[in-house]
């Protein structure tokens, strides 16, 4: 039961927050006396934390190679690359590097178990109980998979074995639940016609997953597509492997026939073209950054024109109104900016505050921002780790510079913690205007710019600004402003009091450029499907 | 017809009855007034146990548990997903006791025990698991007004609800009833059949173990008059889901009326028609239409009772259907070789012989069958009559028992007509390769279900409940879900609103 409820709302007031709160040893206001150096100011004293030695994982690399037709192989070309640890960047394994060729065994496999295979010929609640099987074992080995998904990510292990890991098998859950209810409907003709819509699974897929949620990106999309009874070819993302290797084994010793999940570790411009491009593939889906989402679109429209939904970048605006009660929205808008190191799509990272309470709000974000704990993912009551890799580092580093460059005012943070690995402080930015590089472009690290409005009218039109139309917060008590304001916003989600409600039956996706199409709840199910309408004469029918 | 009632070589499974007490708020007790009837096992009309027997005091006791589990209980307030992992861990157990609860049933019953083990049982934990995928689905809607409002539906559960099961399928019509209630959220007081108590007992100890909480679920074994009475017409109850005879199921819904309009669904009887035309291939549907009328020795609310067969392969049809009822088996249930049982008790038994004797008084012919098959026990012989009519009362009655009633005809208007002339409206079977008959014959005929070129063709998904006289309401599917859910409309103004 408490797994659970962490699941549904593990980002919302009563679920991590709760927990960790709870505890006497993490309250903010306790934490002075037992853990002097976690909550000092960082730009004044570098965090010990991060140059202490890493804690090592409580876990080891089990797979490191290629699964395709159910089988761990290595890459065509034998070829490998290193998966690094953020916390050192040092090397934690090296893995198969998967390529064109791989991708067309991996197809070739899918395409067989999809055409030949009982996958998508046994019956739904088989498939429902395989995949019931596959949560139960997530369960079982939930302290190895959120050690894997924390080592390789960079993620606190409070966070991905709380949150993450219970949220994936949830996931999984609610899909084998969809797979015998998926109903097509019988339609009223305008004559005797007879006619039933048949939805039958779309084929085989293609799946690429980036590294920021690797388990829970697997769930999203493996989830539904395997529900629906297709095979899958999925594509992890080149610096977070390990997890999705781990549980696609899981899947198979549930019962899942061999061909129906491939998975393919590799990078974009080789296995991952390979895959959108793939003339034997039905169907792409790509969670990722809008350039490359382009990219996959144009890859598809020039191959075979497999449908592609899309889940982009995003510039997400959190708008606090003034009547809203400003200590719960600052501790919101600070988990929605920074809650996994500011690495999300959906991060609010435009923080749109009323001038009536903007300094107040100022003040204590930058108090909330300076108590928040950076240290190694597996130390207890650790709220951020480091940054994915070197390359995201330095990007963000740059945003920093140009914020300041702008002319924006740095409340607080802007450097890096420590002297290794990818760790940097929680950073504030006020007075920041719309037309501002960090206004604009998706940062993804951890740096909040709070930006001051006067009314509603102008609040909506400087939200709605943007080439992104992912998700948006709104922070007010009145229910007019929250109806009027979660019309007006071109996004996929409003959350109205709350941020980053994940729940498995909210379907999730972007307006604009944050993509195409939506994932989760029974939404999700159409990506996978097929429509076919099946019409016959009726003679003598006794109604129509 | 073989009677294997002397043969040897079959286990019957040693049977120990650990409930037999009302189950009220998570613990077994006897009865207010301390009574108890007598259960009997049908192969030998003697007692397996006593039973304790509900009545209205007890059906307030726990009527005022599940209204308290309701009100104020965790059950309806939990997240649909955790319903859920409640009720797959309620499959699980019902997985693990299989042998044990088909036993159940088949003393109770005299269902088939491999019947029992490979279907109703298994059976019973598919359905609760259907249920408890959809738990975490149960959707309201956002609606589009006609004025500049924002509104919504809200689907809640609908409160305590009564089920009143019946005797023939004991695992089978509990889960049913229970599986998309507990799913939707609702509590209940669930009353077994006099006859058939005690699987109904071992579910609820299984529903305590699965962690359903105390007050969700109780189950009070008693008679119609009195514990059914009680239920059906409770001030506190929201909601009745019955299923039994269409004259009970008048009588409940009258209870209803008369007291707060609580709603109700009903799966009465039935007369189900097959039809079996010309081009069909005639052994598949003889097989068919035996298993039809003979499954659950006839003790089956669709039981395929009136079989019109098309005049140019009817001679054949009746010739191989009398050969392949004259090789079943009638025998101990418990005999993995034996086709059919004993009939649930003396009365359904009498009741059977005395409408076979009322046909060939009316002028049928009994082609095979007709006389009880044991000096122990309620063994009918599987019975065929042709040359029915249809004001006969064996083409007209419910008998649930293993009498088919053979009737020929012509055309098919003449079938259509022929298999609507009935009050009742359960299901039908079809049995054809045109597809144009198929279409016609499916969409003419006033029943719940349509069942072409197959039988009892079940399934969690397919929704399943009468037309006329058969009763309204369904079972299974997701419309079944919605019987146990309040639709909510929420509505307010909306001011500046860029789109309506």
């Amino acid at each position: 039961m408490a797994a659970m409820r962490a699941t549904s709302s593990f980002l919302s007031r009563r679920g991590l927050l709760a927990r960790l709160s709870a505890d006497p040893l993490l309250r903010a206001d306790n934490a002075r006396h037992f853990l002097p150096g976690a909550f000092r100011r960082f730009s004044t004293a570098p965090a010990a934390a991060a140059d202490e030695e890493p804690i090592k994982p409580p876990v080891e690399v089990k797979y490191t190679q290629l699964l395709i037709n159910g089988n761990f192989v290595d890459a065509a070309s034998g070829k490998t690359f290193p998966t690094a640890d953020p916390r050192t960047g040092e090397v934690i394994a090296r893995v198969a590097e998967g390529d064109a060729e791989d991708i067309d065994r991996a197809v070739a496999a899918a395409r067989k178990a999809f055409d030949e295979g009982p996958w998508p010929r046994m019956t739904a609640y088989e498939r429902c109980r395989v995949l019931l099987r596959f949560a139960d074992l997530m369960e079982q080995h939930s302290d190895e998979i959120a050690a894997l998904e924390s080592w390789d990510g960079g993620k606190p292990l409070e966070q991905t074995a709380h949150g993450e890991v219970p949220m994936a098998t949830r996931c999984m859950r609610y899909y084998a639940g969809w797979a015998d209810k998926i109903h097509g409907l019988v339609v009223p003709a305008d004559g005797p016609h007879h006619v039933q819509v048949l939805h039958e699974p779309i084929g085989v897929a293609g799946q690429i997953v980036p590294w920021n949620f690797p388990l829970l990106m697997f769930a999203w999309k493996v989830g539904p597509a395997l529900a629906c009874g297709n095979a899958v070819v999925l594509k992890t993302a080149e610096q977070t492997p390990l997890s999705a290797l781990y549980v696609a084994s899981l899947l198979h010793e549930a019962g899942l026939p061999e061909g129906v999940l491939n998975v393919v570790p590799g990078f974009g411009p080789t296995a991952g073209a390979a895959l959108s491009s793939h003339m034997g593939v039905d169907k792409l889906a790509f969670t990722g950054s809008t350039g490359t989402g382009k990219v996959i679109l144009e890859l598809s429209a020039r191959s075979n024109l497999k449908p592609v939904t899309l889940e982009l970048g995003g510039k997400s605006p959190f708008i606090v109104m003034d009547d809203a009660d400003v200590d719960q929205a600052v501790e919101l808008a600070h988990r929605a900016l920074f809650f996994n190191q500011g690495q999300c799509c959906c991060a609010g990272s435009r923080t749109f505050v009323h001038e009536r309470v903007y300094d107040e709000f100022v003040e204590k974000s930058k108090a909330r921002a300076e108590r928040r704990v950076v240290g190694d993912p597996f130390k207890k009551g650790v709220e951020q780790g480091p940054q994915i890799d070197g390359q995201q580092f330095k990007k963000i580093l740059g945003y920093v510079k140009s914020g300041v460059d702008g002319g924006a005012t740095l409340v607080t943070g802007g450097d890096r913690v420590g002297s290794r690995g990818f760790y940097i402080q929680p950073t504030v930015f006020a007075d920041v205007q719309d037309e501002m590089k960090i206004a604009q472009e998706e940062i993804f690290g951890p740096i909040q710019s709070i930006l001051k409005f006067r009314d509603v009218g102008e609040v909506v039109r400087r939200a709605n600004a943007t080439h992104y139309g992912l998700a948006a917060g709104v922070f007010t008590s009145n229910l007019d402003t929250a109806n009027t304001v979660a019309r007006a916003l071109r996004v996929g989600s409003v959350w109205i009091n709350c941020y980053d409600v994940f729940d498995a039956a909210i379907p999730f996706g972007g307006y604009k450029m944050s993509g195409i199409g939506r994932e989760k709840g029974a939404y999700s199910l159409r990506n996978y499907l097929q429509t076919k309408a099946v019409v016959t004469p009726l003679k003598d029918p006794a109604w129509l | 017809m073989a009677a294997a009632n002397g043969e040897k070589g079959f286990v019957v499974p040693e049977l120990e009855i650990k409930y037999t007490k009302l189950f009220i708020n998570g613990q077994f007790v006897d009865a207010v007034s301390g009574k108890t009837f007598e259960t009997r096992d049908p192969r030998t009309g003697e007692v397996i146990a006593t039973i304790a027997e509900g009545d209205k005091a007890d059906v307030d006791l726990a009527v005022k548990a599940a209204r308290e589990a309701f009100d104020n209980g965790p059950w309806p307030r939990m997240p649909g997903c955790a319903r859920g992992r409640i009720l797959h861990k309620f499959a699980d157990l019902v997985d693990q006791h299989v042998e044990e609860l088909a036993a159940l049933d088949t003393v109770d019953a005299g269902k088939l025990f491999l019947m029992g083990k490979m279907m109703d049982i298994p059976g019973g934990a598919s359905l609760l698991r259907y249920y408890a995928g959809a738990a975490d689905k149960i959707h309201g809607e956002t609606l589009k007004m006609s004025r500049p409002l924002q509104a919504y539906t809200l689907k809640e559960p609908v409160g305590v609800v009564g089920h009143i099961v019946p005797w023939n399928y004991p695992t089978t019509m509990f889960f049913f009833k229970v599986s998309p209630a507990l799913a939707a959220g609702c509590t209940m007081v669930v009353k077994p059949a006099e006859q058939t108590p005690l699987s109904a007992l071992f579910y609820a100890h299984l529903a305590k173990e699965a962690g359903i909480p105390d007050g969700v679920l109780n189950i009070v074994p008693g008679f119609g008059p009195t514990a059914g009475a009680a239920i059906a017409s409770h001030m506190d109850i929201d909601k009745i889901s019955f299923t039994g005879s269409t004259e009970v199921g008048r009588i409940v819904m009258q209870a209803a009326a008369m007291s707060n309009l609580k709603s109700v669904s009903l799966e009465l009887g039935g007369k189900s028609p097959v039809i079996v035309f010309d081009d069909a291939d005639v052994d598949m549907a003889v097989n068919l239409v035996n298993m039809a009328t003979y499954t659950n020795k006839g003790e089956i609310c669709v039981a395929g009772s009136r079989i019109y067969v098309q005049e140019g392969i009817y001679d054949a049809f009746v010739k191989k259907s009398v050969e392949l009822a004259k090789k079943s088996v009638v025998g101990d249930p418990f005999n993995p070789n034996v086709h059919q049982g004993p009939q649930v008790d003396k009365d359904q038994y009498e009741k059977v012989l005395k409408y076979i004797d009322v046909g060939k008084r009316e002028g049928a012919t009994l082609l095979t069958g007709g006389k009880p098959c044991s000096e122990k026990g309620y063994y009918i012989e599987p019975t065929i009559f042709t040359d029915v009519k249809e004001d006969m009362s064996i083409a007209q009655e419910e008998i649930f028992g293993p009498v088919m009633a053979l009737m020929k005809f012509k055309t098919v208007e003449e079938a259509i007509q022929k298999a609507n002339n009935t009050r009742y409206g359960l299901a039908a079977g079809v049995v054809t390769k045109n597809i144009d008959t198929m279409n016609t014959v499916s969409r003419s005929v006033r029943a719940g279900v349509i069942w072409v070129n197959c039988y009892f063709a079940f399934d969690p998904d397919a929704p399943f409940g009468g037309y006329k006289m058969s009763g309204f309401g369904k079972d299974m599917g997701i419309d079944a879900l919605d019987k146990y859910l309040h639709t909510k409309t929420v509505v307010t103004p909306l001011y500046n609103t860029p789109w309506l």
